[in-house]
């Protein structure tokens, strides 16, 4: 793996990276041409360039082009969400999840409905995030605490932990009150049907901030996946790091996760993935996440609309249906699993 | 990853008597009993409260059989069941999730993770759904669908002998997908099945009969002192292979054997009162933190399981007033919450 990947260039990424984004422009143009609303090419053509009067405008000006953006921004950001948290906590089974993130956002969510009676998907975005970010602080100001600072156990545990004591909440909360869980159960299963373009204008900002975060943190990140004292030998600041890329992970999963519910698999199953390709250096890994994790959702979420056409399997289930499989196969063809 | 390592050398005890001798570690020992007493303790209130409350010197003699009939009934018929299947079904589910941590090397490898749990929700909910959610249907098809799951992932995990990271991320997988089959079921059901897989997807012991309280302590019996026996060889094993191998130990048929006992043991144990969230998680981990030992603390394990499904039961049963919770509800507050205080409490993690 090592050698293969000193052998490989800047070039030979560039040219790797250029052609993941041709992938993610076609499952995008897939996204934006089908659905249940069949449009011939040449209509499509026409909806898209005159945005008046033409066959499927609404259609595609105002479900599927957000839709498709929406599941960009939510793709590239659960994708970098995950490398990030498999390489802050050392561990493989790490996913954005850990940090209590989807936990903080289903609580959120939750009394959205249960105590402040919210009726519609759409208006949780805001108590979902508020959720998310709580538990992100909460968690990582616990983990922290102890000597040596947030070391990746530590981070690992008090995740698992607030994850157990928030998720009762939730459960509490909708046992008590059906109506709850009836509203609940369509949220916690993550789709994309319900977005509008008023959902990405809610969260563009925060994917923005989170990614850029992210993408500086390459070169920390391969320095801290040598332990902490070599990092620090390296000049990396450790702490700093950590925290950054933390407040990094609870921008991008916490505003994913409020714009479409909770997606399991993706923040999981793409870096490793990557890392199955390319091999572990956090400076492509990160930005190949990026691309990958989109396509992989978009790509779900056309699927989803064409099997069981006119309606629909949400993405969620399928993303954990295409990408469980495809992980398992690279799992079985390495021999060695789990170095990071 | 990394495993916590006790500062100072464990005090231990020799134990002789003949050719025989054991290493008693001194707090292990101590703790352990200890949380039995509590968990007696605890286990005598929760006996006398309730809507017809008795003192715990009216449930002592109502054990013993002179506490009248009244007494005797509530306690022997209502209540004892109920009981002894929340002390089963903690210890099962916390010794499982101790050696599936220690197999796997990983804090986070209990049996939610590599998708028991999720197999048997997914038998469940197929039982709710298809055969009509009897009792009887629902704890068959859970047990078949846990067992499939794990075999599914033991078959897909294998190759040339089974390692931990492998194994936990092909768990992953199978869980993820499982998860999907089931969140994909709960939309597509009416709401009254939604509602009663809910309840059954958090765990409860309430309406538990002598016939529950049976299964979970035949198994609990049987397999418990198995585990036990063979922690020292799972110890070895954490070291990784290579170590264990050099030391004697058959990694490949240790971990097999293991495996089979751990899974039966929580098979059973969700059977009987469904999936009881993050008992498997926490218990353990609380455990290794109070003994500071090494290796699975099996019986610590057990002893802690067993006080957490205890307490949590008294507390569903009587926090919420008229409405009773189903027990997997506060074993998650409970437990998270505990374990989030004592890593927020101490220095080392």
């Amino acid at each position: 793996m090592t050698s293969l990947t000193v052998r490989k260039g800047r070039t030979a990424h560039a040219r790797n990276l250029t052609l993941a984004l041709a992938v993610l422009a076609a499952v995008c143009a897939a996204s934006v041409a089908l659905g249940s609303a069949e449009l011939s090419p040449s209509a499509l053509i026409d909806a898209l360039l005159r945005r008046e009067g033409a066959e499927g405008v609404t259609a595609i000006w105002e479900l599927r082009v957000p839709r498709t953006l929406v599941g960009l921004g939510v793709g590239a950001a659960l994708g970098l969400a995950g490398a990030i948290m498999q390489s802050l906590t050392r561990n493989p089974l790490a996913d954005p999840g850990i940090l209590g993130v989807n936990a903080g956002a289903a609580t959120g969510v939750a009394l959205a409905f249960a105590v402040f009676g919210l009726t519609d998907l759409r208006g949780s975005v805001w108590f979902a995030f508020a959720g998310a970010a709580a538990a992100t602080v909460l968690v990582y100001t616990l983990g922290s605490r102890g000597y040596g600072g947030a070391t990746p156990i530590r981070l690992a545990l008090v995740g698992t932990a607030a994850d157990a004591a928030l998720l009762s909440i939730v459960w509490a909360v909708l046992l008590l009150d059906s109506d709850t869980l009836h509203r609940y159960r369509f949220w916690s299963v993550g789709s994309l049907a319900a977005v509008d373009s008023a959902t990405l204008g809610q969260i563009w900002m925060f994917l923005v901030a989170g990614a850029v975060f992210a993408l500086a943190l390459g070169p920390a990140l391969n320095a801290l996946a040598l332990g902490e004292d070599a990092a620090r030998a390296l000049g990396v600041h450790v702490g700093r790091a950590r925290l950054l890329a933390v407040a990094a992970v609870t921008l991008l999963c916490g505003a994913a996760t409020a714009a479409v519910g909770p997606i399991f698999f993706l923040g999981l199953a793409v870096p490793h993935i990557v890392r199955a390709l390319i091999g572990p250096d956090q400076r492509w890994l990160l930005p190949y996440s990026m691309v990958i994790a989109p396509s992989l959702l978009l790509a779900c979420d056309v699927l989803g609309r064409i099997i069981v056409r006119p309606a629909e399997l949400e993405v969620g289930i399928i993303t954990a249906f295409a990408g469980a499989p495809v992980l398992i196969a690279l799992l079985r063809g390495r021999k060695r699993v789990g170095e990071l | 990853m990394t495993r916590t390592l006790t500062e100072r050398p464990v005090k231990r005890f020799t134990l002789r008597a003949g050719g025989w001798s054991y290493l008693l570690p001194l707090r292990a020992a101590v703790v352990t009993c200890a949380l039995v007493v509590v968990t007696l303790a605890v286990g005598v209130v929760s006996l006398g409260s309730g809507d017809y409350p008795l003192s715990p010197a009216q449930v002592i003699a109502a054990l013993t059989g002179d506490g009248g009939t009244a007494g005797q009934f509530v306690v022997m018929r209502l209540r004892l069941p109920r009981l002894l299947v929340a002390l089963g079904v903690g210890a099962a589910l916390a010794v499982g999730g101790a050696v599936l941590q220690t197999l796997t090397r990983n804090a986070l490898g209990s049996p939610d993770i590599i998708g028991l749990d999720r197999g048997a929700a997914t038998g469940a909910l197929l039982g709710i759904l298809v055969l009509g959610g009897g009792s009887a249907a629902i704890a068959g098809s859970a047990v078949v669908g846990g067992a499939l799951a794990l075999v599914a992932v033991y078959l897909l995990a294998f190759r040339g002998g089974l390692r931990g990271a492998r194994f936990v991320l092909v768990g992953v997988c199978v869980a993820a997908m499982l998860g999907a089959v089931n969140a994909y079921l709960i939309t597509r059901a009416d709401l009254w099945s939604a509602n009663q897989a809910a309840t059954w997807l958090v765990g409860s012991v309430a309406g538990s009969r002598w016939g529950h309280v049976a299964a979970i302590w035949i198994a609990c019996g049987v397999l418990l002192p198995v585990l036990a026996a063979m922690s020292s060889r799972l110890r070895l094993l954490e070291m990784g292979d290579e170590v264990a191998v050099g030391l004697g130990v058959r990694a490949e048929r240790a971990r097999l054997a293991a495996l089979a006992c751990a899974s039966a043991l929580t098979c059973v144990a969700i059977a009987t009162a469904g999936p009881i969230l993050f008992v498997a998680l926490t218990a353990p981990q609380l455990a290794r933190r109070l003994t500071g030992v090494a290796g699975p603390p099996i019986w610590a394990s057990a002893a802690m399981g067993a006080l957490l499904m205890v307490v949590s039961d008294l507390a569903a049963q009587r926090l919420f007033g008229q409405a009773q919770l189903p027990t997997g509800v506060v074993t998650g507050a409970i437990g998270g919450g505990y374990l989030l205080w004592m890593l927020g409490r101490r220095r080392t993690a």
